[in-house]
């Protein structure tokens, strides 16, 4: 217990010492919202020192640039960051979904060449999986690899492609073979983003910023051995993915993805604002609601207990992980847009006014928010998941 | 804000509890057991009870040295949440409070009750008054000169109960007077209640004589008082989430097995969806009861965590309760169709010692300030 104890005191130390400044333009919330060079820089810097001071990747293998530590090590540096609400670290994809896929599943040669720049921030990974028509249903993708030789040659176009203007590699879902319609002709593969045909265009976001990217491949190139498995298992290493994205298996590398308000920030803001001509917070209607997300905020965390409880899992396994996306990020959802009617008529204000509470930022985390109830799945993709998967209610 | 804790000990030992609660209210309360008990005038099985008591249950709480297996209350919330599920119709709830409140009785009011009741005898405690109010505290009964004046309603399981604990005001304080069914003889009056696999009664108390040493008093009576309020909190939360379990398997069942317009009504997602919302609030629900029962077991302060999980237990339950009848379509309008026994059920727990909005306006104070 004492080396975990003392390791908690290293870190909190570490994490206090060598936070980065606080910078002169607005941080994104989570990855998905990174839009600006500046942006991109600041995080990316963030990431390298916190993995240079062996605090990411504690739990990978050593032989690839990991730790080799118990993941107890990690989560405790996870929870630190939350606590002391650091800087998130941007690459993401890689780090939680692709990173944990190729440990999984991949080749050595493939763990060799992707993990360590994963780790250090050199090498940015995406994900390309929605299309201009389609999203959801995600095994209808069009986007063409063909063989040729000892290469596929891609055409098509992914969507809504977070870190896409940064990212070196992509996790891409193709279809291999057009006689297939869906899941069987698809094949997945770890794309270099930097070949020619291979362009990204940024798309605004509904907060008037950038972040992310649609995709066109018009003829690229790319190795064979970029072939994640075989052709043909696409759908199935796809799957895997997303449930890494979910949250729904563990074997991340760790670090956080966002910075996003919580709970306890809102009773602070509650505090301040004022309603009616008076702190919200002596506005019987807005503490009934306070209470209703502090009730909700602690119900997950002591999901996240439990679910490290077999005897208290045992009927339903799945409930806890496969809804996990489900309840958190509607949560946040919520709790955002109720932070902004705390605010009285000054509610309607936005980032970039004078005059707007914390520099609009409850405004901006409504309206990013929604990152997490489309992107990764929807919010109804996820409860058709939770009602299928968990309860056994037929498919639609 | 004060930092909330988030610990769950769950032991193996109440692991097994669990596991042997959740297999014998299967087997002893199937539902058609519960429909034949529901008209019954005692509304229990005395064969179930006897079981119960000779597996230990009635004395998991009670020390040792009277006779109980010396536990807390943690285990006593394991065994009643399949109860819940199960629709398990038992005096067991009200014994367990009782029992509790008894814990702060004197040394020699323990050793003549506890043994009973760790052997078998069935307690309650008289709590609420005519006008409705959950103040624990709200005592209008008084005794001057040891006779009692007034009445005591919503009193669970009184017409089958041995042993009566029942808040008073003497000179002013609260207390509590321990009286034995003899001393209600005709006193007893039963009442309708919204849940029919429950019984209460009114208790006319005015012109009863007590002997002093059936109160408690002083200090003693108010920590009585909060472990009355912490246990029920604590047991309604685990029946309600045993509740919601139940009722969402009669549901799930159903919309795997009715079908409309050519395909099974599970299928629809105005269906699906709110099963998948009530799972969640199951999950949620079950996370805090026993967060909650960890906290009680280790008398730490509990009462944040224990008005959180009753609302959010009560609140899914009665929410699963009404989406199971209106998911029944006309089936769910019948008395035949089991959804309308939890929805009943759901709507006493979520008005028994407190509901939603009561605690969530406890708890503003408590967290907000
Ligand atoms: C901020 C952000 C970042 C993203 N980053 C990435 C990324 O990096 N890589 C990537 O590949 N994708 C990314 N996405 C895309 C995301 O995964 C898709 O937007 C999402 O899966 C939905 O697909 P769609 O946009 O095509 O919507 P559609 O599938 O067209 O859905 C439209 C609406 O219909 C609903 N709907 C669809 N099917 C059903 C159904 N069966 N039942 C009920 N309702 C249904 C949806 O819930 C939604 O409300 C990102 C999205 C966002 C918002």
């Amino acid at each position: 217990m004492s080396e975990l104890d003392d390791f908690r005191a290293e870190i909190a130390a570490w994490f206090r010492d060598n936070r980065p400044p606080e910078p002169d333009f607005l941080l994104p919330e989570s990855f998905m919202e990174v839009g600006t060079d500046a942006q991109f820089d600041y995080l990316r810097n963030w990431q390298r020192k916190i993995y240079e001071a062996g605090y990411l990747g504690m739990a990978w293998p050593v032989a690839y640039g990991g730790g080799g530590r118990p993941q107890i090590f990690q989560d405790i540096v996870n929870a630190e960051m939350v606590r002391q609400k650091t800087p998130f670290v941007p690459n993401t994809i890689g780090l939680n979904w692709a990173g944990p896929l190729i440990l999984a599943i991949g080749t050595e040669a493939e763990k060799q060449r992707y993990i360590k720049g994963i780790l250090n921030a050199e090498d940015i990974w995406c994900q390309g999986f929605s299309e201009p028509d389609q999203g959801s249903d995600l095994a209808a993708s069009q986007t063409k690899a063909t063989r040729d030789g000892d290469h596929y040659i891609l055409n098509g176009s992914k969507i809504w492609t977070s870190l896409g203007s940064y990212a070196k590699y992509m996790i891409l879902l193709a279809r291999t073979n057009p006689a297939e319609p869906r899941y069987g002709g698809l094949s997945f593969f770890l794309a270099p983003m930097r070949t020619q045909g291979i362009e990204t265009q940024p798309i605004r976001k509904l907060t008037g910023e950038y972040g992310f990217t649609q995709t066109f491949f018009r003829d690229a190139r790319i190795p064979v051995d970029c072939l994640m498995g075989r052709e043909g298992e696409g759908w199935k290493i796809a799957m895997m993915t997303l449930t890494f994205e979910r949250g729904a298996s563990g074997g991340q590398a760790g670090g956080t993805a966002r910075l996003a308000p919580g709970v306890t920030d809102v009773v602070e803001l509650a505090r301040t604002a004022r309603r009616d001509g008076r702190p919200a917070i002596d506005d019987p209607l807005m503490r009934d609601q306070l209470v209703r997300f502090l009730i909700e905020d602690q119900g997950d965390r002591l999901c996240a207990a439990r679910g490290a409880i077999p005897a208290l899992c045992s009927e339903r396994p799945q409930a806890i992980p496969l809804s996990q996306k489900l309840r958190t990020s509607e949560h946040r959802h919520r709790l955002t847009q109720f932070a902004i009617g705390l605010q009285g008529a000054n509610a309607a204000r936005w980032v970039g006014d004078a005059n707007a509470f914390e520099g609009g930022k409850w405004q901006r985390a409504y309206l990013n928010s929604f990152s997490s109830t489309i992107g990764g799945g929807t919010s109804q993709i996820q409860a058709n998941i939770v009602a299928e998967r968990v309860l056994g209610l037929p498919k639609d | 804000m004060a930092q909330l804790s988030h610990r769950i000990a769950f032991s193996d030992e109440q692991a097994m509890l669990l596991e042997t609660a959740t297999a014998f209210c299967r087997e002893k309360s199937p539902i058609r057991a519960v429909r034949n008990l529901l008209g019954s005038e005692t509304g229990f099985d005395r064969a179930v009870w006897d079981d119960m008591v000779a597996l230990g249950w009635s004395g998991i709480a009670i020390p040792e040295q009277h006779g109980g297996s010396g536990l807390t209350l943690a285990e006593v919330a394991t065994v009643t949440e399949p109860m819940g599920r199960h629709l398990l119709a038992t005096p067991f709830v009200s014994t367990q409070i009782a029992v509790q409140a008894l814990l702060h009785a004197s040394a020699a009011q323990q050793k003549a009750i506890l043994p009973r009741i760790a052997q078998g005898a069935i307690a309650t405690t008289a709590m609420f008054e005519a006008d409705g109010n959950w103040d624990l505290t709200a005592i209008e009964t008084t005794a001057t000169a040891l006779r009692l004046e007034g009445a005591k309603s919503m009193v669970v399981d009184a017409g089958v109960a041995d042993i009566f604990v029942i808040s008073i005001r003497v000179d002013g304080a609260p207390a509590l007077a321990i009286l034995d069914r003899a001393d209600l003889q005709s006193r007893i009056l039963p009442e309708t209640i919204i849940d029919e696999t429950k019984r209460s009664a009114r208790l006319d108390l005015t012109g009863i004589e007590i002997p002093a040493a059936s109160l408690i008093t002083g200090q003693a009576a108010r920590e009585a008082l909060g472990a009355i309020r912490d246990a029920a909190l604590l047991l309604a939360s685990a029946e309600a989430a045993g509740g919601i379990a139940g009722v969402l398997d009669v549901t799930v069942d159903y919309l795997n097995t009715r079908t409309s317009f050519g395909r099974k009504i599970g299928s629809y997602q105005s269906l699906k969806h709110a099963c998948a919302d009530i799972l969640v609030g199951l999950e949620r629900s079950r996370s805090h009861l026993y967060h909650a029962a960890t906290l009680c077991a280790g008398n730490e302060t509990a009462e944040i965590a224990l008005r959180m999980a009753k609302t959010e237990a009560c609140e899914v339950f009665a929410y699963a309760g009404d989406r199971a009848v209106q998911f029944h379509g006309g089936f769910g309008f019948t008395w035949e169709c089991d959804a309308q026994l939890y929805l009943r059920r759901a709507m006493w727990l979520q008005y028994w010692h407190g509901d939603a909005a009561h605690h969530r306006r406890k708890l503003a104070d408590l967290l907000l300030g």
